[in-house]
């Protein structure tokens, strides 16, 4: 019998990037899953959080945890939200025991989107099909604070039809930090600057991420600056036939 | 309180040169420092980390004890004591020092406490010569710039801006050579050595049971600063306490594989005391100035007080997208990069530069290269609560304030959030469109539109679409 996953599809996805939680929901319907999407979900708190504003995130975590309580597996296309409430709720709660219960189970029941396809669903292949020339960014949040690395090259290495190049240098941050990117523009703007270089350098024509929000900063910069590299989320690719 | 440098970050992303000499010096010490501590070179490093992070951390939490046991140690071995409460205090003995012994000339070996409390400037305000003598550091002084680098002081100098200021302050010819360099300045430095009165160090650790300093360096200057003159005298903060020399064993791995990629600095110097009737060198007398300056006010939070733990390696610097992009010299203090960003309101107040924790991006590369695993990017999130608290308390940023309470509001609220999201769809969205410029942009927009084009929001988000999609499927 398939198992029953709940999708967090983080507030930029639902409002910018619909097609990436369509995708995320196409990868896992083929695996056998049965989806379920709580309506009531909006944002995980992060934005808030990283900037200062506590109880404004306790807030908005409070109410991710009601509307999650009762599900077995969520999975979210994002390392970054996904390390925030799995991560940082506990910080957040800290004087709150009740909360703080809460929020240790939905630790173990929260999973980045690659991490589940390889460490739950125990999958390398989805039977993907992209014909690309394509570099894979480390998003910050999803390397440092959830240990993804090598996963979500393994599932597109087994993409048919994809040429994965390697960035030099491939961890550096792409520059987006949220409210920083509107602080301190030109600094982040600097940021995206070199992430694009070294993309460029690749010969890349596509560059893929478990997170919508790097590929925006990224997109957004590379569209300035008039280039013509995708920038298209892990789970696109995986969806493609 | 300082105002965000705009300017100043915008001419150093503008200044091509700059920017150069930043990416070479700092991506050089990157990669060093990242063969120098992969598994198969240092198979033990990370637990070097965890060791080092536990010391400094039990080593912090009974400072009290440990202070007292280097005293007692240091006073054992003939060398004297001097409690400091800042740097007017330091300055003060010194020059009390330098007065009852007729001293004119100090020759200084690298110490970022003493540029915390800028003492070359308070010395020489009383009439002392105080001679800088690790390289870097001499050309800095040269040019009366600050460090530009915890590790690397003249880390934006190139060899070329390094001929300009040999042959403007030193009246030589100009040499663009690097070694010819280091030998005009050694020199000019060999004379000073020898005429010195005074040598003044810092210490990288100062080692409680044992009562001694030790000091890392590459050039051979500080161990000639620190026993050449008849009196040495080591200023350092009190967070530098190690517990037992053995302890050397775990710091000395880490600090010149993070600073500069070496498994170990050319020099390693371990002074306890002066001179002994039985040895040739070493100074007469043998001071060390222990100064707080600020540090016990960070002991006193459980969650920060780990900044204390920094052994000044400069990993976090040489790694920061932030750091190699704005350069050294746009930081408010004399420590810059991450640790800079996490020290300076720590001991200034959050006040004196409330812009400062918010200039990152959070990627947590500072954290990773840490080898005291100090948990900075935490730290700054802290640091942000605590700067927009002490905002509204002076009744400023209301208006952001306003905005995220908004917010909250509506993220609590899933229908008022549909709502509010399509209505932005509708206003501004076409399908698949990235908007190049919004009419009367402003604020984040407008910052953002500066540097990066904006997707439109989808015509229909997710919720909508899903919603269809289950319809279609008669589900």
């Amino acid at each position: 019998m398939a198992a029953r996953v709940s999708l967090f599809v983080t507030c930029i996805i639902d409002q910018l990037f619909p097609q990436v939680g369509l995708a995320m929901a196409d990868v896992l319907e083929r695996l056998g899953y049965e989806i379920d999407f709580p309506e009531a979900q909006t944002c995980c708190g992060q934005p808030a959080y990283n900037s200062g504003y506590r109880e404004e995130a306790r807030q908005v975590a409070r109410h991710f945890l009601d509307v999650f309580d009762g599900a077995e597996f969520i999975i979210v296309p994002s390392g970054s939200c996904t390390s925030m409430i799995r991560h940082h709720y506990e910080d957040l709660f800290r004087k709150e025991p009740a909360r703080l219960e809460q929020a240790r189970r939905i630790r173990d029941r929260i999973w980045e989107f690659s991490q589940f396809l390889l460490e739950v669903a125990r999958v390398e292949d989805v039977g993907a099909r992209f014909h690309a020339v394509a570099t894979y960014h480390d998003s910050c949040h999803a390397l440092r604070e959830l240990k993804i690395k090598d996963g979500p090259r393994r599932l597109l290495a087994r993409v048919r039809g994809l040429e994965l190049r390697e960035m030099d240098p491939p961890e550096e941050c792409c520059g987006f930090g949220g409210t920083f990117s509107v602080k301190f523009p030109e600094v982040s703007g600097g940021m995206a600057r070199t992430k694009i270089d070294a993309i460029l350098r690749t010969g890349a024509d596509t560059v893929i991420s478990v997170d919508s929000s790097c590929l925006m900063q990224i997109e957004g910069a590379m569209r300035k600056a008039g280039h013509n590299v995708r920038a298209l989320h892990l789970a696109e690719v995986l969806a493609s036939r | 309180m300082s105002e965000l440098p705009e300017q100043a970050i915008h001419a150093a992303l503008a200044d091509s040169r700059l920017q150069e000499a930043i990416y070479t010096a700092t991506g050089r010490l990157v990669d060093k420092r990242k063969a120098v501590t992969s598994p198969e070179v240092l198979p033990d490093y990370q637990e070097l980390r965890t060791q080092a992070h536990e010391i400094k951390k039990h080593t912090i939490e009974n400072l009290d004890y440990y202070l007292e046991l280097f005293e007692r140690h240091l006073t054992a071995n003939g060398g004297k004591l001097v409690w400091c409460r800042d740097g007017t205090e330091v300055a003060d003995f010194i020059l009390s020092l330098a007065k009852q012994r007729g001293a004119r000339l100090i020759v200084k070996s690298k110490s970022m406490t003493t540029e915390e409390i800028e003492l070359n400037e308070r010395l020489e305000h009383h009439g002392l010569e105080a001679v800088e003598t690790d390289l870097g550091e001499y050309i800095l002084q040269l040019a009366h710039e600050r460090p530009y680098h915890i590790v690397a002081p003249a880390l934006h100098k190139t060899r070329y801006d390094v001929a300009d200021i040999f042959t403007e302050k030193l009246g030589v010819q100009r040499e663009v050579v690097i070694e010819q360099q280091t030998l005009i300045a050694r020199r000019v430095l060999r004379e000073k050595f020898l005429a010195a009165d005074i040598g003044i160090s810092g210490a990288n650790f100062l080692v409680a049971d044992s009562g001694s300093v030790a000091i890392v360096e590459n050039e051979g200057n500080a161990r000639l600063s620190t026993t050449a003159p008849k009196i040495h005298i080591a200023v350092a903060g009190i967070e530098k306490l190690i517990p037992r020399a053995q302890d050397l064993a775990v710091f000395l791995k880490l600090l010149g594989r993070s600073a500069t990629g070496q498994p170990l600095t050319v020099y390693t110097s371990i002074l306890s005391g002066p001179r002994r009737s039985t040895e040739v060198d070493g100074p007469d007398e043998f001071y060390v100035l222990l100064m707080d300056n600020g540090r016990t006010k960070l002991l006193a939070d459980s969650q920060k007080r780990q900044s204390l733990y920094c052994i000044r390696c400069g990993a976090c610097l040489n790694i920061c997208p932030v750091y190699r992009k704005i350069g050294g010299h746009n930081y408010p203090w004399v420590y810059s990069g991450p640790i800079g960003a996490i020290i300076t309101p720590q001991f200034h107040g959050v006040m004196d530069d409330p812009w400062l924790p918010f200039a990152s991006s959070l990627c947590g590369a500072c954290a990773e290269v840490c080898p005291v695993k100090i948990d900075l990017p935490q730290i700054l999130l802290d640091l942000r609560a605590e700067v927009n608290k002490a905002k509204l308390r002076e009744g400023k940023n209301r208006l952001e304030k306003l905005a995220f309470r908004l917010w909250a509001w509506l993220m609590q609220h899933p229908k008022l959030y549909e709502f509010a999201g399509a209505s932005g769809a509708g206003l501004l969205g076409e399908e698949g469109r990235w908007l190049s410029q919004v009419p009367l942009a402003v604020g984040p927009v407008k910052a953002w539109l500066s540097e990066r084009e904006l997707p439109a929001p989808a015509p229909k988000s997710f919720r909508r679409l899903w919603r269809e999609r289950r319809a279609g499927r008669g589900a």
